[in-house]
């Protein structure tokens, strides 16, 4: 399944919606994304991976490269994920410990 | 024994389809259910690392998977790449990244150079259910 990308507006953080697959193929299109919101002076980003049902190393990558340029621009960032086995990738590169990570768009928005 | 062999240019393009194949020919060989999300994730990282390789040398040579059905389920993947030139940080971190994800999800892996030339070679195997391959 190919990388679907929408975005909505929630309690004044920009909810990107992602969908599908974030691999070495894709992953550059999030990052394209990410960086626009931010250069349009979006200061509270939030990547919903509820609808992904397949991330590898380079999506990976992306998010922590968007979590620093975010930080640098003065913006806030979050990553929405519960599904058991993105979470455990997370988990395994110690990256949970890295991405601010929440189990819903509504406790990364009222954070 | 039967084996599936895959060549491709080295492109993130094509890294999709040797996943798809690559769990096609596991549940096939019997990996069971609950290992092929790890067995995927393995074979894109894998051919991943390899596409990434080519590019960052600009090769374009292609780069080669078998997918072995026997004993054991078995993964090879191929690249031709020398050692790479200065990467990015983020590149950098993705190549430390995957290569914690092969550790960690794949118990029994071996990145080792190729014999008489520039390259790499990543071989990875799973147990299979013999009951899944009786009815064959």
């Amino acid at each position: 399944m190919e990388l679907s990308l929408a975005t909505r507006v929630v309690a004044a953080h920009t909810v990107l919606e992602v969908g599908g697959e974030v691999d070495v193929y894709t992953a550059p299109k999030l990052r394209e994304r990410i960086t626009e919101l931010l250069d349009s002076g979006v200061t509270a980003v939030v990547v919903d991976l509820a609808r992904v049902d397949f991330m590898d190393s380079t999506g990976l990558g992306v998010l922590v490269g968007a979590n620093r340029r975010a930080g640098n621009a003065g913006a806030t960032f979050g990553v929405v994920c519960s599904r058991e086995s993105l979470l455990k990738i997370f988990r395994i590169t110690a990256l949970d410990q890295v991405l601010p990570l929440y189990p819903s768009v509504d406790a990364a928005t009222a954070s | 024994m039967a084996t599936v062999r895959l060549e491709f240019t080295p492109e993130p393009a094509h890294v999709r389809t040797a996943r798809l194949v690559g769990v096609a020919v596991a549940r096939r060989a019997g990996v069971p259910d609950d290992q092929l999300d790890e067995v995927r994730l393995a074979i894109g990282e894998a051919c991943a690392r390899a596409v990434a390789r080519h590019q960052r040398v600009g090769l374009r040579d292609v780069v080669a998977v078998a997918f072995t059905d026997g004993d054991r389920y078995v993964v090879q993947v191929w690249d031709h790449a020398g050692d790479e030139e200065q990467i990015t940080d983020e590149e950098q971190l993705t190549v430390d990244v995957s290569a914690s994800l092969l550790q960690a999800i794949v118990k029994d892996l071996q990145v080792r150079p190729l014999e008489g030339g520039p390259g790499t070679e990543v071989q990875m195997a799973w147990p299979v259910r013999r009951a899944s391959r009786l009815g064959r």
